[in-house]
C-alpha cells in the first residue's frame, strides 16, 4: 500500500468501477498517461471510456480538419461550425473530452507522427494507432517496443459492420487470484509486422476470415499508395486480384476470404456507431487491463462482424 | 453500410427506451448517431455522484441534491436528451419522468412503438413491460451488466422465449431466526444492522421484530424493550448510545446465550460492552471536540478522523463510529428520527450500519468489513463500468435494427463475457422457442399449495400475487365472484368488502378457497391472466417460510378411458426451478446482471442448474426438432470457471454472485453447434 490514496471525490465518483478492478488498480489508472491516433467514431468511443475510468491524462493527435464523416460517426464533434471552426478534429475532440472528467487532463499534440522521435512516446503508457497505413503501424510499434519501458501498443480499424483490434504488450507479466492463490503470468507478444507475418498456411483453420480479409485490404492500400480507408467498390477487382496472389503465395484456399466479406470492407469505410461502440468498448477494457495490471489481457487480436455477432479473439504469431 | 431502405426504416421508427441509466446513456448516443429520430424514454431517477463514472452525458453539476431533501433534482434522461441534442440537433427525444408501472403506460401506449429497449436494473420493473409488450405484441429487446459481464436478448411474442419463460429468481431473503439469533454471515449482521436496528432507532419504532428474539418470555421482553430504545427524559446522548450499545451487543447477546438448545452445535457469540471496548474517558473527549460542521455532510468518519472507507476498523473504532454516528443522528437530524429509511447514499447511515454490522461480526467471530465492502452489501450495490455498458448498447441497436427489418433468422441473444469460451468475448446465441410451460407468454396453470385456515387472502395477494407474480393491479375471482381489485374507480362499499376479505383466511372468505378451489388472478394492465389451482396442506417446514408453495400445475392423468381419476386431491405438480432457488438457502445463488438483490451468497457447491427432465421442456431451440439431449456437463464447466473467475476479480472478502448471464449461458452451452467459422 503506497501513501498516495485516491481522493475522497475520486472514491465517490468511482465507486462503482472501484468495486469491479479494486482502488489499487483505480490509482494506477490515475497516473496512466494514453497517446491516442486517428479520431474516427470508434476512437472517440474508446477515449470516452477511459475519459470516464479516470486515466492520468489523454493526448490526442489528429490534425485533419472536422469533416461530414466526423459529423456523423464522432459524437465528440458536434454540429457547431462555430464550435469547430479553424480547429482541428483533434482539438474538437479534446474540448468535448475535458467535459467527461475534470479529473483528466486531456491534451492535443500537432504534427506528423512518424515523425515523432522515441522520445516522444516515451512520456505514455499506452498507445492507441487508428486511421493508420501500414507503414506507419508499423513505425510506431518499433518506436514504442525499443524503448526500455513498458508501452502497451494497439491498433484499431472500424470498416463498415466489422472491426479489428491489434494488441502488442511485448514481454506482460501480472498476477492473477486463482481461487486462494496467487499466480504469476507472463505473456509474450509479437510485434505487429512479426505478428502479420505470420504464414496462412500454419495458422489453425478456424481462423476468422476478417484476419485475412483485412490484411488483403491493408496490402491493397500500402501498395496502391492509399490512405487508411480510402477505398471503393470500384477497388474490387484490383482487391481480388491481390486475394489471389496472396492466397497463392501463402498456399491457402482463395475461398479462405470470401468475395462478399471483401465487398462490404470495401465498401464500408465510414463506420457503422453500433460497431464503434461496441469496439470502442473492448478497446477501453483492454486499455484499462494493460494499465492497472488487472485481468487476462486479449492476445493478439480481436474481431467483430456484425453480420454474425461475434466478437471473436485470434491468436497470431510466427511458429 | 446501411442501404437505402434500412435507412428510411431507422429514420421513421418510433423507439421507447426504458430506463436512461448506465446503458441508456450509452443506448441513446448510439441509437441517436445511427440515425434513430423518434426516440422516446421513460425513467424514474436522479443523478447521483456515482453515476457519473459511466454515465457520460453528465456532469458534476448535474447531481442532485440528497434524496432526503430534494429540493432541487435534475432528471436522468432531460440531462441525457440534452447532451444528445447537441449532437444530433435535429431528432426528437421526447421524455417522461414517471415509473413505467404509472397506469398510463398501459398496451395502447406500447402499441405505438416498433421496438422497446429496456435499461432497467430492476427485475419487478422488467417484468411489467415484458407483460405489457406481450400484450401489445412489440419486439422487446433486454439488457443487462454487471461489472464485465453483460447479455442483449430479443423477445417476440410467439417467437421467441419472453422475458419470463425462465423465472428469474427473486432477490434473497434469509429465515429471520439466522438475521435475529444465528448469523453465521457478515451480510446476516449487514440485514441486521440494517432492517432491525437502524429500522428501529431511526425509522418505524413499531416494526414487527422484535430486537429480543431469543428469549423465551415474549411478552415481558416486548415490553422491556420498548423501554430500551426511547430515549429517556435528561438522559444525554452519549449516555443513551452507551445504553444501546450494551444493550444489543451485551444484554441481548448474553439472553441469547442462556438459550443453550441454541447453541449446541455452533459458536457461542460473546458479549460485548462499550466499558470493555472504549475507555470512559475517551467517550467524553469525543462529546467535547464536537467539530462544529459548516457544511451540511454530516458524517462519524470525518468527526472521528478515519479517513479511508476501504480499511477495515477494529473494534474499538467501529465502537466509536456507532456511537458518534447515532450521537451525530440525535444531535444534527433529530427531526428526521422516526422516519428514515436506510440509504446507500445517506453518509451517516451506512457508518451507522457498518459500525453496528461490525461490532455484531466482532460478537459472532466473522470477520469484519471496510465501509466500502459493508456499503456495497448493505446498499445491493451494482458494480459497473463505462466500457460495457457502451458494448451491450451497440449490441442493443444492432439487434433493434434487426427487428425493424423482420430479419426474423438473424435475431440474436448475445453474451458479454469477461473472459473468452473458444476464443469468444461476445458470443451471439439463437433465441429459444417460447417455454411452453411459461405463465406469462403460454397459457399455463399453477398450483398453490397453502394452509387455508391459517394463511389470509392478504397473504396470498401480497407474497404470491404482488411479490412472485409480479402483478401490480390484480383481480382475483373465484367463478365469478371477485374476491379482491385494485382500481382506480370502485365503489366504496366493495372497497369496504375486498379490505374485509383480506383480512380473512381463506376457507371463510364469502366464496370459500379451499383444496380444489381454482382462483383466476388478472392484471389488467399487463393483460395477464392465470390461474391458480389450491391445495391445501396443514404443515409447512422452516425453510417454506411463507407457508406457501408455489408451482406449475400439471392435470393429474386421465385413465384407459379418458376419465380423470376420482382421488383423494391428490394432484402431480412438478416444481418449477424456481422453487429450488427460492426456498431456504441455496447453495448457488444467480442473479440477474445489473439487478440489486438483498443478498449474496457463497458458493459451496458447483451444480447445473437445471434438473434434466426439465431441459428439454425449456431449451426447444428455434426451428429444432422436439427433444434435443442437453449436454448438460458443458454448462458445469462454464459455471465452474465463471464462479471462480468472478471472485478471483472482485476480490473482495464478502460473498461473491454468479451474473444471470450465466444462467442463459448454460443454455446456450447445451446447444452448442459448434462456432467455428
Amino acid at each position: 500500500m503506497n501513501g498516495e490514496e485516491l481522493t475522497e471525490q475520486e472514491t465517490a465518483l468511482y465507486d462503482r468501477q472501484i468495486r469491479v478492478w479494486g482502488a489499487d488498480a483505480q490509482r494506477r489508472l490515475s497516473k496512466s498517461h494514453i497517446l491516442v491516433y486517428g479520431m474516427k467514431g470508434t476512437v472517440a468511443e474508446f477515449c470516452k471510456n477511459i475519459v470516464l475510468a479516470g486515466v492520468g491524462s489523454v493526448t490526442l493527435v489528429d490534425d485533419r480538419a472536422v469533416n461530414e464523416e466526423a459529423l456523423s460517426t464522432n459524437f465528440l464533434v458536434l454540429p457547431d461550425e462555430n464550435l469547430y471552426h479553424g480547429k482541428t478534429l483533434a482539438e474538437v475532440c479534446c474540448d468535448s473530452l475535458k467535459e467527461f472528467n475534470p479529473m483528466v487532463h486531456v491534451s492535443v499534440e500537432k504534427g506528423d507522427i512518424s515523425t515523432f522521435g522515441v522520445e516522444f512516446f516515451e512520456k505514455f503508457d499506452a498507445v492507441v494507432i487508428s486511421c493508420c497505413s501500414l507503414a506507419k503501424k508499423k513505425l510506431i510499434n518499433q518506436k514504442c517496443r525499443k524503448l526500455p519501458k513498458h508501452i502497451a501498443y494497439y491498433t484499431v480499424d472500424c470498416r463498415g459492420s466489422c472491426g479489428e483490434i491489434f494488441v502488442d504488450l511485448k514481454n506482460y507479466k501480472y498476477s492473477k487470484k486463482k481461487l486462494e492463490e496467487t499466480i504469476e503470468c507472463q505473456l509474450e507478444y509479437p510485434s505487429f509486422e512479426d505478428a502479420i507475418a505470420a504464414p496462412w498456411k500454419a495458422l489453425p483453420k478456424r481462423v476468422s476470415k476478417l484476419y485475412f480479409a483485412m490484411r488483403v485490404i491493408e496490402q491493397f492500400e500500402d501498395i496502391e499508395g492509399r490512405n487508411a480507408g480510402q477505398t471503393s467498390i470500384a477497388d474490387l477487382p484490383g482487391v481480388l486480384k491481390l486475394r489471389k496472389e496472396l492466397c497463392e503465395t501463402n498456399s491457402v484456399n482463395e475461398s479462405q476470404i470470401p468475395d462478399a466479406l471483401l465487398e462490404r470492407l470495401l465498401t464500408g469505410t465510414s463506420e457503422f456507431p453500433p460497431v464503434c461502440a461496441i469496439i470502442g468498448g473492448i478497446l477501453g477494457q483492454e486499455v484499462i487491463k494493460a494499465i492497472s495490471g488487472k485481468g487476462d489481457p486479449l492476445k493478439n487480436f480481436f474481431f467483430f462482424d456484425a453480420m454474425d455477432g461475434k466478437g471473436l479473439i485470434e491468436d497470431i504469431s510466427k511458429p | 453500410m446501411v442501404s437505402e431502405q434500412l435507412l428510411s426504416a431507422i429514420e421513421g421508427a418510433k423507439v421507447l427506451m426504458v430506463g436512461a441509466g448506465g446503458i441508456g446513456c450509452e443506448l441513446l448516443k448510439t441509437l441517436a448517431l445511427s440515425g434513430f429520430q423518434d426516440i422516446h424514454i421513460i425513467d424514474i431517477d436522479t443523478i447521483e455522484i456515482s453515476n457519473l463514472n459511466r454515465q457520460f452525458l453528465f456532469r458534476q453539476s448535474h447531481v442532485g441534491q440528497s434524496k432526503a431533501k430534494a429540493s432541487t433534482f435534475t432528471c436522468i434522461f432531460l440531462v441525457a436528451r440534452d447532451a444528445v441534442l447537441r449532437f444530433r440537433p435535429n431528432i426528437s427525444i421526447t421524455p417522461y419522468h414517471a415509473n413505467i408501472k404509472e397506469s398510463r403506460f398501459n398496451v395502447d401506449f406500447f402499441k405505438e412503438f416498433d421496438v422497446v429497449l429496456n435499461g432497467l436494473d430492476n427485475l419487478d420493473a422488467r417484468r411489467h413491460v415484458n407483460r405489457l409488450c406481450l400484450a401489445a405484441h412489440v419486439p422487446l429487446v433486454e439488457s443487462g451488466t454487471t461489472g464485465f459481464l453483460g447479455q442483449v436478448t430479443v423477445h417476440l411474442k410467439g417467437e421467441t422465449e419472453c422475458y419470463e419463460c425462465h423465472p428469474k429468481p427473486a432477490p434473497k431473503t434469509y429465515p429471520v431466526c439466522t438475521i435475529t439469533s444465528t448469523p453465521s454471515k457478515f451480510v446476516h449482521c449487514i440485514v441486521w444492522a440494517k432492517e432491525l436496528l437502524f429500522e428501529k432507532l431511526f425509522g418505524n419504532k413499531n416494526q414487527e421484530n422484535d430486537l429480543n428474539v431469543s428469549s423465551s418470555d415474549a411478552s415481558n421482553s416486548s415490553e422491556h424493550s420498548e423501554d430500551v430504545f426511547e430515549c429517556r427524559i435528561d438522559e444525554e446522548i452519549e449516555q443513551y448510545g452507551r445504553r444501546i450499545y450494551d444493550h444489543v451487543f451485551g444484554l441481548n447477546i448474553e439472553v441469547a446465550l442462556s438459550n443453550k438448545e441454541t447453541w449446541k452445535n455452533r459458536n457461542k457469540p460473546r458479549p460485548i460492552y462499550s466499558k470493555d471496548v472504549l475507555s470512559e474517558k475517551l467517550t467524553k473527549q469525543n462529546g467535547n471536540t464536537e467539530k462544529v460542521s459548516a457544511t451540511d455532510d454530516v458524517s462519524a468518519m470525518s468527526s472521528l478522523a478515519l479517513k479511508n472507507p476501504q480499511v477495515v476498523w477494529s473494534l474499538a473504532e467501529n465502537s466509536r463510529v456507532f456511537l458518534e454516528s447515532l450521537r451525530l443522528f440525535f444531535l444534527k437530524r433529530g427531526k428526521e428520527i422516526g422516519n428514515l429509511t436506510f440509504d446507500k447514499d445517506d453518509q451517516l447511515a451506512v457508518e451507522f450500519v457498518t459500525a453496528a454490522a461490525n461490532i455484531r461480526a466482532s460478537s459472532f467471530g466473522i470477520p469484519l468489513h471496510s465501509l466500502f465492502e459493508a456499503k456495497g452489501i448493505a446498499g445491493n450495490i451494482v458494480h459497473a463500468v463505462a466500457s460495457t455498458n457502451a458494448i451491450i448498447a451497440g449490441l442493443i441497436v444492432i439487434e433493434a435494427i434487426k427487428v425493424l427489418k423482420r430479419d426474423n433468422n438473424n435475431y440474436r441473444m448475445t453474451y458479454c463475457l469477461e473472459h473468452p469460451s473458444r476464443k469468444l468475448l461476445l458470443m451471439p446465441v439463437e433465441p429459444y422457442e417460447p417455454n411452453q410451460s411459461c405463465y406469462v407468454c403460454s397459457e399455463t396453470s399453477l398450483s398453490l399449495e397453502v394452509n387455508t385456515h391459517r394463511s389470509k387472502l392478504r397473504d396470498v395477494v401480497e407474497k404470491i400475487v404482488n411479490a412472485r407474480l409480479g402483478m401490480n393491479f390484480p383481480l382475483l375471482m373465484l367463478g365469478a365472484t371477485i374476491l379482491y381489485e385494485v382500481g382506480e374507480d370502485l365503489e366504496e362499499d366493495m372497497v369496504a368488502v375486498y379490505a374485509a376479505n383480506l383480512e380473512k383466511a381463506l376457507s371463510e372468505l364469502p366464496s370459500p378457497v379451499i383444496s380444489g378451489t381454482v382462483l383466476t388472478v388478472e392484471d389488467l394492465q399487463q393483460e395477464l391472466k392465470c390461474c391458480i389451482n389450491i391445495k391445501h396442506r396443514e404443515e409447512f417446514d422452516e425453510k417454506e417460510h411463507d407457508g406457501m408453495l408455489l408451482s406449475r400445475w400439471v392435470e393429474p392423468p386421465a385413465d384407459k378411458d379418458g376419465n380423470k381419476p376420482i382421488g383423494n386431491g391428490e394432484s402431480p405438480s412438478s416444481v418449477l426451478p424456481t422453487e429450488e432457488i427460492l426456498e431456504g438457502e441455496k447453495d448457488v445463488e444467480i442473479q440477474e446482471t445489473s439487478e440489486p438483490t438483498e443478498m449474496l451468497q457463497g458458493r459451496k457447491e458447483n451444480r447445473p442448474m437445471f434438473r434434466k427432465e426439465s431441459v428439454p421442456i425449456m431449451l426447444k431451440k428455434k426451428g429444432r426438432s422436439e427433444t434435443d439431449d442437453v449436454d448438460l456437463s458443458d454448462c458445469t464447466l462454464m459455471a465452474l470457471t465463471m464462479s471462480w473467475q468472478i471472485s478471483a476479480k472482485v476480490g473482495v472478502n464478502c460473498d461473491i454472485f454468479l451474473v444471470g448471464t450465466v444462467l442463459s449461458v448454460f443454455q446456450s452451452f447445451g446447444h452448442n453447434f459448434g462456432y467455428g467459422c
